[in-house]
């Protein structure tokens, strides 16, 4: 089972509930695709780390093959590519690795080489599985790290993504292959904003889905209008507290230091689960 | 010699366009003619790597100098591969820029920004 954790900006609130989703399980297994700036590692802290380097292709050129057509250059839609002086110059860190260049050159003047732009790391702690994807400084895109992250499809256990704040290419990609998704959102009219951009996604990708209300006070939450508006189920409600906002910032396990937390976070994944199976069997 | 000066709208009285990768058009001056020629800036229109396209429409356009208000660390390696000199344009509008050159008043563009890129997410 695979249950994506996203919102629309960051600091909503989208790590503390997957690292603390995944720490009330028995078993599970945590993704940090926020591979710009992931942090779920500090929370969990995970033992025994091993690491892989994620590769993409970039094009390289042999300018005594090229012609000159320039079909490449016309090609490619980020314009990594120019033509000067009868030389043709790439720019690696405007480049997709998108291979178009390759295939368009009429005289194989061009070739791919490997470039590492991250990597993932794998530990352990407890019973929790973690996988962090680290995107390097200055790269275009994540979503080959991404990519890397979500490509063991053997997987049974319980995973938890917890995804890059937004809904651009890289939410896209994280929540792909999810089971469910769970958006949180914060109490503000900023909050709902972000919320809409989300739950617009979500409704895209056909994903079953639900929110989780964060931060809240007993004033006016414009988040929670906005899901009753829409219909959208409000799996839970996590308050405003200043005891919980000093343990997450200092980077522990809610679920660990205060039973009540335990307790809050224990029936969000009962109910969580129980929507999972619930799809299946409507969708079966 | 031939320079250009990226515009917003084809007017002389203006004053130069702020971002040259994103530039509408190019205004292409004959400093020995006095020729005035716009030309599109087909880069300005691009997703990402304006500045790289726009570069590549200068150098196609055989100029030898360019006057900006400022410029990206891509187009600027684009237009040094070209050996295309590129100048800091000063206050006032694309004639005062054009008097100010033909004068040998303006100095060489000494400084570079690594750019503006991802506003839109990726």
């Amino acid at each position: 089972m695979k249950i994506a954790v996203l919102s629309g900006k960051g600091g909503t609130g989208k790590t503390l509930v997957s690292v603390n989703l995944a720490s009330v399980a028995n078993s599970s297994m945590y993704i940090d695709c926020d591979v710009e700036e992931p942090n779920g590692h500090l929370f969990l802290k995970p033992k025994n780390i091993t690491e892989k380097n994620v590769n993409v292709k970039i094009p390289q050129v042999n300018n005594d093959l090229c012609n000159g057509c320039r079909k490449c250059v016309d090609f490619c839609r980020y314009n990594a590519l120019a033509y000067i002086k009868d030389k043709l110059i790439i720019f690696d860190d405007v480049c997709h690795s998108c291979g178009g260049c390759t295939l368009v050159c009429p005289n194989n003047a061009i070739s791919e080489k490997d470039k590492t732009i991250g990597k993932v790391q794998k530990g352990i702690s407890n019973q929790v599985e973690i996988h962090t994807g680290i995107l390097n400084v200055g790269e275009a895109t994540g979503v080959p790290i991404i990519n890397a992250l979500l490509s063991d499809k053997n997987n049974d256990k319980l995973t938890i993504i917890d995804c890059p704040p937004g809904s651009a290419c890289v939410v896209m990609e994280s929540i792909k292959d999810a089971d469910y998704c769970i958006l949180v959102a914060e109490p503000t009219l900023f909050g709902a904003h972000n919320l809409k951009m989300v739950y617009e996604l979500v409704k895209l990708f056909n994903k079953p889905f639900g929110a989780i209300l964060n931060k809240c006070l007993n004033d006016e939450n414009p988040s929670e209008k906005f899901c009753i508006k829409n219909n959208i189920k409000i799996l839970g409600k996590i308050p405003f507290d200043n005891e919980l906002g000093k343990l997450n910032s200092e980077a522990k396990i809610i679920v660990k230091e205060n039973k009540k937390y335990y307790d809050m976070f224990s029936s969000l994944l009962d109910k969580v689960i129980k929507e999972v199976q619930h799809e299946t069997t409507v969708n079966s | 010699m031939k320079i250009a000066i990226p515009v917003n709208e084809k007017k002389l009285e203006l004053n130069v366009y702020e971002s040259f990768g994103r530039s509408p058009y190019f205004l292409i001056y004959d400093t020995e003619t006095k020729e005035s020629v716009y030309i599109d800036n087909i880069g300005a229109s691009s997703t990402g790597g304006a500045g790289i396209k726009a570069a590549q429409v200068i150098v196609d356009n055989n100029v030898d100098a360019l006057l900006t208000v400022r410029l990206g660390q891509n187009a600027a390696d684009v237009l040094n591969s070209a050996d295309i000199k590129i100048y800091k344009t000063i206050d006032g509008s694309i004639q005062d820029n054009i008097n100010a050159f033909v004068d040998n008043k303006l100095s060489l563009l000494d400084e570079v920004h690594s750019g503006f890129h991802r506003h839109g997410g990726n």
